[in-house]
Formats: C-alpha cells, sequence, structure tokens
C-alpha cells in the first residue's frame, strides 16, 4: 500500500484550474518533490494533501480516502510546513512547538505530559533545545526555519510536506534543513512530498521528481529522466546547462548572452 | 517543557487587584464604611458565625442593597466585557478587535431605543430588547459574512459586521429622532454606566456572563492555535469555522448580556486584553483568565470614580474608562518593549 495516492486530481481555484488530472503515488518511506515553474501548481497539490482546498478525483493517504475523514485524522497522518509559516513574534519556541501537538489533544483539553515530552524530543532532535524560551521574533531565519520544523515533528505525521522549505535560506542552511529532513526519514520511515524551485537541491534530495506545468504532470520518474536540458530550458523558459556527473546531477543556470 | 500559564505572581496580583477594587467601591461613597466593619457585617450574613454587624439599619441597606449590586456587577460586565475582547481579538487576529466588533453595540442600541420610546412608561423591557438587539445584530453579520466570504477570510465577517451596524445605528438615530422628549433617557443609556444597579440585575446577567467566559476560558489554547493563522490551524487538524463561530456565539451573548444592563460601555474590550498581554503574556492561556479578573476590577474602580468625582451627580462610566484608561494605556505602551 503507498503512502499517498492521488487519482485524476483537478482543483479549481476562482477561475482557473490550478491542478489537472494529476494521478501519481508515493511509495511509503520515499521522497517524492515536486518541480516546475511558478503557477505549476505545486503548492495546490500540497494543500490539496493537506486537505486545505476541495478538489475533483480521489486522494488516498495510507489507504484512507481524504474525502472521508476528519481534520484531526488528517492531521494525525500529513504534517505541512507552509512557505511562509504564520510565526506569531511572543510566543516561545516551546509553545509554539507544543501547538503541533493539537491532533493529539482533546478539543477543550490542555496538554499532557507525553504531548510535552513529544515537543521537548522533537526540539532536541532539531538541536533547539536551548531555544525553548526565547520569544519567536528573536530568531534567525534559519532558527526559524528549524522551529518551524519542529513543530511538523512534534505532530507526529508518517508524512511531512514541505512547500519551499530553503526559500529564505543561505546556502548551508538549504543543505543543513534538507540534510535533516533525509535524516529523520531514513529515522523513522517518513514519507516526504517537497516542492522546490532549486532543482539541483531537488534532484539531491529526491527518489523521485514529479515535473508540472500548468497543473498537468509532464514528467515522473528520477532526476536523470526529468531534469532534461532542453525540456527544462524549454518550460521554465530559461538557458541552463544540465551537469551530469557519476553520482550526482546539476541544474546551472547561463547568461543568455 | 510546557506553556507558560499565568505566572503565579500575576495571578496573585490580578486577584488582589480585583478584591481590592471590590472593598473601594463598597467603601467609598457619601457615607463613608471601612474595610473592617464591611468585612464583619458580610460575615453576619453567613449562617452558624455568630457575628454581629458594627454597622447601623440605614448603614447595612447602603452597603447591601446600594453598593454591593453595583460592584457585583460592575465586576461582572467589565470581566465580560474584558474576555469577549480577549477572543475577538483572537478570532479575528486583529488587535483593534472590541466586543462591538459584528454590531453588538449598535444592536442593542437600536433595541433599547424602541423599548425605551414604545414600551410605554415601563423600563422592564430595556434589558430584554438591547438583549435581542445585540444577539440579532451579530446573527445578520454572521449570515451575511458567510453568504458573501464562505467563511474564508475573516475580513468579509468583519465587513458584515460593519455594514450591519451601519444600518442599525441609522435606524436607531432615526427612532430616536422621532421621540425628542426621551433623547435625555436614550442619551443616557447609550453612554452607560452602573447607576440603577440591582441584585436583579446581577442575577438576569449573571448566569450569561459565567457561562460565556467559561466556554471562552475552555478555548484558551484553541485562541493560541488560531494565531498561526486559518490555514495552518486546520492543518493542525483544528475546524477552524466551527471553533470561531462557538467563540463569536460566547463573545456575543456574554457582551449582549452585559450590555443590557449597563449600557454601552467603551474601552474596556480593548485596553485590559492589551494590558495582559503586554504585561504578562500574550498567551490566550493568560490572557483570557486575567483579563476577566482584571476587567472586573478595572471597571469597579472607574465606577467609583463616575460616581465620585462630580458627586453628587454622576459621570457617565464610559467617560470615565477612556479618560482613565487611556493615559494608563499609553504609559503601559511606553515602558514595555515594543513589537511583542
Amino acid at each position: 500500500m503507498s503512502a499517498i495516492a492521488l487519482h485524476e486530481v483537478s482543483v479549481t481555484l476562482g477561475q482557473t484550474e490550478a491542478v489537472r488530472r494529476v494521478s501519481a503515488s508515493v511509495a511509503r518511506g520515499e521522497w517524492l518533490t515536486l518541480i516546475g515553474p511558478n503557477g505549476a501548481g505545486k503548492t495546490t497539490i500540497l494543500r490539496a494533501l493537506a486537505g486545505l482546498v476541495s478538489f475533483t478525483g480521489a486522494i488516498e493517504l495510507e489507504g484512507r480516502a481524504l474525502r472521508t475523514s476528519s481534520r484531526r485524522q488528517i492531521a494525525r497522518r500529513i504534517a505541512l510546513v507552509p512557505q511562509k509559516p504564520e510565526t506569531p513574534g511572543a510566543l516561545t519556541v516551546a509553545e509554539y512547538v507544543l501547538l503541533g501537538r493539537t491532533p493529539h489533544i482533546g478539543y477543550l483539553a490542555t496538554e499532557s505530559r507525553a504531548d510535552e515530552r513529544a515537543a521537548a524530543a522533537a526540539l532536541e532532535r532539531l538541536v533547539l533545545s536551548e531555544f525553548a524560551d526565547r520569544p519567536l521574533d528573536s530568531l534567525s531565519g534559519g532558527e526559524l526555519q528549524r522551529v518551524v520544523l519542529a513543530r511538523a515533528i512534534a505532530q507526529d505525521a508518517s508524512i511531512l510536506l514541505l512547500d519551499e522549505p530553503t526559500t529564505a535560506l543561505d546556502l548551508g542552511r538549504q543543505q543543513h534543513v534538507l540534510e535533516l529532513v533525509d535524516d529523520l526519514r531514513e529515522e523513522g520511515g517518513l514519507t516526504v512530498v517537497a516542492a522546490l524551485h532549486d532543482l539541483t537541491l531537488a534532484a539531491q534530495y529526491a527518489d523521485r521528481l514529479l515535473l508540472l506545468d500548468a497543473g498537468r504532470v509532464i514528467g515522473d520518474g528520477s532526476a536523470r529522466d526529468v531534469l532534461d536540458e532542453e525540456r527544462i530550458g524549454a518550460l521554465y523558459d530559461a538557458k541552463v546547462r544540465v551537469v551530469r556527473e557519476e553520482r550526482e546531477i546539476f541544474v546551472l543556470p547561463e547568461r543568455r548572452r | 517543557m510546557r506553556a507558560r500559564g499565568i505566572p503565579r505572581r500575576w495571578a496573585w496580583a490580578a486577584i488582589a487587584f480585583l478584591l481590592g477594587s471590590l472593598l473601594v467601591g463598597l467603601g467609598i461613597g457619601p457615607v463613608p464604611l471601612r474595610a473592617g466593619p464591611i468585612a464583619e457585617s458580610a460575615l453576619s450574613h453567613l449562617p452558624l458565625l455568630h457575628v454581629h454587624s458594627p454597622l447601623s439599619a440605614p448603614q447595612e441597606a447602603i452597603l447591601w442593597q446600594l453598593r454591593a449590586p453595583r460592584v457585583v456587577l460592575g465586576a461582572l460586565v467589565g470581566g465580560m466585557l474584558a474576555v469577549a475582547g480577549s477572543a475577538y481579538q483572537g478570532v479575528f487576529r486583529n488587535p483593534l478587535a472590541d466586543p462591538y466588533l459584528l454590531g453588538v453595540a449598535a444592536g442593542a442600541g437600536l433595541g433599547a431605543t424602541l423599548a425605551i420610546d414604545y414600551a410605554g412608561g415601563t423600563r422592564e423591557l430595556v434589558p430584554l430588547a438591547a438583549f435581542l438587539g445585540a444577539t440579532a445584530s451579530v446573527a445578520c453579520a454572521y449570515v451575511l459574512g458567510r453568504t458573501v466570504g464562505g467563511m474564508r477570510t475573516t475580513a468579509s465577517l468583519v465587513l458584515a459586521g460593519v455594514t450591519i451596524a451601519a444600518f442599525m445605528t441609522a435606524a436607531q438615530t432615526f427612532v430616536q429622532q422621532q421621540r425628542q422628549q426621551s433623547l435625555r433617557e436614550v442619551y443616557a443609556w447609550l453612554l452607560g454606566g452602573l447607576s440603577t444597579a440591582s441584585w436583579h440585575d446581577c442575577i438576569l446577567a449573571g448566569p450569561y456572563v459565567v457561562a460565556s467566559a467559561t466556554v471562552i476560558l475552555l478555548h484558551r489554547r484553541l485562541l493560541d492555535v488560531l494565531s498561526v493563522g486559518d490555514d495552518e490551524a486546520a492543518s493542525l487538524g483544528i475546524d477552524v469555522g466551527r471553533v470561531r463561530l462557538v467563540l463569536v456565539i460566547a463573545a456575543t451573548v456574554g457582551t449582549a448580556a452585559a450590555v443590557a444592563v449597563s449600557g454601552l460601555i467603551g474601552f474596556v474590550g480593548i485596553i485590559v486584553p492589551h494590558t495582559v498581554r503586554l504585561l504578562v503574556s500574550t498567551s490566550y492561556r493568560a490572557v483570557v483568565p486575567l483579563a476577566f479578573v482584571v476587567g472586573g476590577g478595572f471597571l469597579v474602580l472607574t465606577d467609583v470614580l463616575a460616581r465620585t468625582v462630580l458627586a453628587p451627580s454622576e459621570l457617565p462610566i464610559g467617560v470615565v474608562t477612556a479618560f482613565l484608561g487611556a493615559p494608563f494605556f499609553a504609559l503601559v505602551l511606553r515602558t514595555t518593549r515594543v513589537g511583542r
């Protein structure tokens, strides 16, 4: 049974069809990265998976139809790290990460000892324990990104959705965050679906790439299969060179003239 | 590791503030009463203690028939307005939201004006009419906001509230101008006050206030969850629309009950929650309970000023809440870290 299965999923936002008849599946423990130009539908697919937009077609999470699952049931399976997370500045890191326990806490209840332990473990895993009492507005961009990831980890879901997790980060922080996600995946059998703009990072960290254009899937496979110089150049309207080395593949932008 | 609740010293400070305010409210007036005799008189009303009240019969009547209901009602109304204000600020993620945001004030004003003008000489219908006007106007705003915005954003709901409030205010002014002879009475009601407070009012408003404040208090953790925005709260497993509806209903019913017995008292719903946020914590685990206690004490104290500054005549309490509250709030803003 796959962790995620999409059958002919379409999403209409206002007048535009943002996602058109997308079918795909993600195996347990697999890392799938969605790539494609701005407006290709990457974020919308992630939002559909998290149950945040209505769709036609069918989505199954671990064999269960998303449509008939309650919000809480979805939140126990899927944790979403949005592209621009809301991080109320006055909340402390500990309080923010504890919010991740919400799907495990009764409607009007407060956190149990087990919830506090789970949040503390997430902080420790992301080397954030010493930040626990710091307000969010005192953190740097890289620290903040780790805190948001810690909240998602504390949620204890088996599927992690990452929407452009590296946009605000410098080169080193980008690698740190993605390595961290990869470690978590290996430790806990986490299934990862990410949307990334950086095609080199996408190639380096995903098992499989799903190439999207105007809401449609136009490529599905390994980085070597999908990242074709001519196709990427045409699709992004960019001049690029795809460098294929023995173990890795790099997508490099070139000056147009 | 845990979420900050209420730091103990702030909890004690808030309770001391409320108790102090109640004592001041009971003691100050044309017939001053000291704390000791007030306490003894209170004990004398309890069975089995055999304490004798040191107060004379007129003093007893002043204390228990005039001042006590007035301070109790002040505490209930002030606490309710402050808690409803915090709930609205959390639900709409807007620091300027106050309990009157969705048209409670305008609806209550219309209801009260109709009752004053058309219910003959009796004033017994005024609280009921104000309560119905307030709840009806929020219900209209909610239905309107839902049909135009589909509840995707809170902006449509706020705009619907503004629309309904404008309409209700126009209707209220129209009714008010038709009957010049009751203008003064309508105006006095709109400005709000506790001068006619009785135990009957406390019994009328009390159950609604207690129930509403309890519901909001039980949602304090969910109010914190809402602070990450609708989408992220939903992805954390919260049915945002339902939580918002429950909180709006609770805040509206409580506010309507408070307004029904005290008229329109402004500023408490904004200043008290923000003072708690600036001094103690922005987490609703601290804001909601402390706002209730501090809001109660604050309104009792302002009422003491309202009835003593120009004694024997009384100032409208809304004038005092703003006159006293604004400089205090400015001071709090200046002396605490900006940007929290």
